[in-house]
């Protein structure tokens, strides 16, 4: 089996395990690749029709090309879309600029997902994040609890075995679900090539930039780059040393921003 | 292009520079982003630290203040070879949940020793984890050759005690590699400050590692996963799981244990593509069947080739919760989790009470197996399953045990009772 098929596979597996497990599941897709590539495999896993809402956080500050993408992959895939919304803080005007940064994102994208989580009583989510992403995100696993304040209490993980993964949520926890923990960056891109998969224009260059990690546009720098096409972007990715979410605000706070966002129940 | 791509577990005591070796590793291969070696260098700064190569792996603050890993992590890098999965595991008895975690997702490991304070607790506990865990392929590292003037006898000294240790437990090292990991040598690049050696670097060492191919050779073993109804009306009920060993054809007629209903393989399904014929160890699939009334946990395989279904095995178990096994009192079930199997279970027996760090044997009177100890225990299931000593089959070999909702220790079957 080829490196690609096996990365594959084991997400299938990690995706039925968690729909076996858990009787109100919901996906994030925030239209990036990653999680673009998460929604194909979910339908692979289920034969074409996903059984389960995905569900998209529009903090309001997103490009216009992520809303056009979004509802393009919607009607081609017949996906259930719950869009999350904090409309409060939006109303009051929240913004990167309005305070520091970590209540920006705190309070657009995660109150907005603990919203709907409230509503929707999810008691899992599967999300699209990578080890290669950040050195905290390196730290997590397939399964990973959260409590009722959506805490990540990383200094206790639950151990986790081959494929044995922690169990059915009691009524405090929901389980962050993470099928895609072992792909990196160039694997993402060779799987987009290899199955044909759309993707967001904003990921090919126009006038010598494009972005490589999407978000808000306000915190959402464009590298520079020529790579114009999937092959081209393959090509960049075998020499170029940027990180990967060197345009990333939330990063660059300090040391720790991520580590302290993803505490709070950040993604 | 499609390189393979290797996964190897880092392990060894506490503070002999697992981290460290990861971090230059990285640094040495040019395999770190831009601006990362500048973060950490603040980031050891604001510590009052010299550099910290540690530091590229520790990104938790509480792990970055206090010097040591908690938590696993796992990193990719690549040597002209191949490419590598590197999993870092912490050497602190108290997270030996976290180094087994790491472990277990691993092919091969390296296992590093300090030449300054030489074989310690967690050198030979973790050893035996490796052991346990079936990985036979492990390179040592004898680090801090810079603490002991880079001296051959130091070096030889540790090593006899590493290999008699090794020895015990039947582990054959293939490379034994003395470095620094603080300064590179040995590392990515060959020392001049150690003439005497002239064997590979590290990185020489780990293009040694073989990849573990899936068991294709292996008799098929297809535990169902979960069944589905078809996305189509009329598509009927298809049957989800992965071949964990074996080739799956179409047309094959399966037996499925416990039950024991025997089934014609009508179809394979694999969204996207046409025509299935076979699938093999690794692949996650459907399979439509006539008249299925199959169920999760059951397991499909060929109809004179598959183990009886037991309820009494033989079993290796490393207890990794801190409210130890008490065989008294089991009022709080335990439950088996082998492959998609499920069953409440209770310890009949506990034969053996180790020590995973001296492999002394302990006493047994008081019918307790605490944390970091393993017992060989003789596990009653509530209804039958299906499982294989752990040296045929692994997939069927190996489990958890839980209690509620926590997982509380790791195990591997040695034998089934017939």
């Amino acid at each position: 089996m080829d490196h690609l098929s096996e990365l594959e596979n084991r997400s299938i597996y990690i995706i039925r395990e968690s729909y076996h497990q858990f009787g109100r599941l919901g996906m994030l897709w925030s239209v990036g690749k990653d999680s673009t590539t998460l929604v194909w495999l979910c339908r692979k896993a289920f034969f074409g029709r996903i059984p389960f809402p995905v569900i998209y956080i529009d903090t309001g500050r997103h490009f216009p090309e992520m809303y056009a993408f979004r509802d393009e992959c919607v009607e081609r895939w017949g996906l259930d879309l719950i869009v999350a919304r904090n409309d409060e803080a939006l109303a009051r005007g929240v913004g990167p600029d309005t305070g520091e940064k970590l209540t920006c994102c705190t309070l657009l994208k995660t109150q907005a997902l603990k919203d709907c989580i409230a509503v929707h009583g999810f008691d899992a989510l599967l999300l699209g994040i990578r080890r290669d992403e950040h050195g905290i995100r390196a730290k997590e696993r397939y399964f990973s609890p959260r409590d009722r304040q959506f805490q990540w209490d990383y200094e206790n993980q639950p151990p986790e075995l081959w494929d044995q993964y922690t169990s059915q949520a009691d009524d405090e926890f929901h389980i962050r679900v993470h099928p895609l923990l072992h792909w990196r960056e160039v694997d993402i891109w060779r799987y987009i090539q290899r199955e044909e998969l759309p993707i967001n224009p904003l990921y090919f260059a126009r006038d010598g930039r494009r972005y490589r990690s999407l978000g808000c546009m306000p915190c959402c720098e464009p590298v520079v780059s020529d790579a114009s096409s999937v092959e081209e972007i393959l090509e960049e990715l075998r020499t170029s040393k940027i990180a990967e979410r060197a345009g990333r605000a939330q990063d660059k706070e300090d040391a720790y921003t991520m580590q302290k966002l993803r505490a709070l129940g950040y993604m | 292009m499609d390189r393979a791509s290797l996964a190897f577990v880092m392990v060894g005591h506490v503070d002999h520079g697992k981290s460290t070796l990861i971090g230059r590793l990285l640094c040495d291969t040019d395999s770190l982003p831009d601006g990362k070696l500048e973060e950490i260098e603040a980031a050891a700064r604001a510590e009052g630290r010299e550099l910290e190569f540690g530091f590229v792996m520790d990104h938790l603050r509480e792990e970055r203040e206090r010097g040591i890993t908690i938590d696993t992590a796992q990193t990719f890098f690549s040597s002209p070879r191949r490419d590598y999965v590197i999993i870092d595991a912490p050497g602190h008895k108290e997270f030996i949940k976290n180094m087994i975690t790491g472990a277990s997702q691993a092919e091969a490991a390296m296992l590093i020793c300090s030449v300054a304070e030489g074989v310690q607790e967690q050198t030979k506990r973790h050893a035996y984890v490796l052991k346990l865990l079936g990985l036979a392929q492990v390179v040592v590292a004898y680090n801090k050759m810079d603490l002991v003037g880079f001296q051959e006898a130091p070096f030889r000294r540790v090593k006899a005690d590493m290999d008699a240790f090794l020895g015990r437990l039947g582990v054959a090292p293939s490379m034994e590699v003395p470095i620094s990991a603080r300064r590179g040598d040995n590392v990515a690049t060959r020392s001049g400050n150690m003439p005497w050696y002239d064997g590979p670097t590290i990185l020489e060492a780990l293009d040694v590692f073989a990849k573990i191919p899936p068991p294709t050779d292996k008799p098929l073993r297809f535990p169902v996963q979960d069944v589905y109804e078809g996305p189509e009306a009329g598509d009927g009920r298809i049957v989800v799981g992965r071949v964990e060993s074996g080739r799956l054809e179409r047309g094959q007629s399966l037996r499925f244990l416990p039950g024991g209903q025997v089934r014609t393989v009508r179809e394979i399904r694999k969204y996207g593509e046409q025509d299935v014929a076979s699938a093999e160890a690794g692949e996650c699939i459907g399979v439509v069947l006539e008249d299925d009334g199959l169920e999760r946990g059951q397991v499909g395989g060929p109809q004179d080739d598959l183990p009886s279904p037991t309820r009494r095995f033989h079993a290796s178990v490393f207890w990794l919760s801190p409210t130890p096994l008490d065989l008294e009192r089991q009022a709080d079930a335990l439950a088996l989790k082998c492959a998609t199997q499920e069953q409440p279970c209770r310890i009949a027996d506990m034969l053996e009470r180790l020590d995973s760090s001296t492999l002394e044997l302990l006493p047994r009177e008081d019918g307790r197996l605490r944390e970091t100890e393993v017992g060989e225990l003789l596990i009653e299931t509530a209804e039958p399953v299906v499982v294989e000593s752990f040296y045929d089959v692994q997939e069927l070999g190996r489990f958890v045990l839980v209690r509620g909702r926590d997982v509380v220790a790791g195990g591997i079957v040695t034998r089934p009772e017939a």
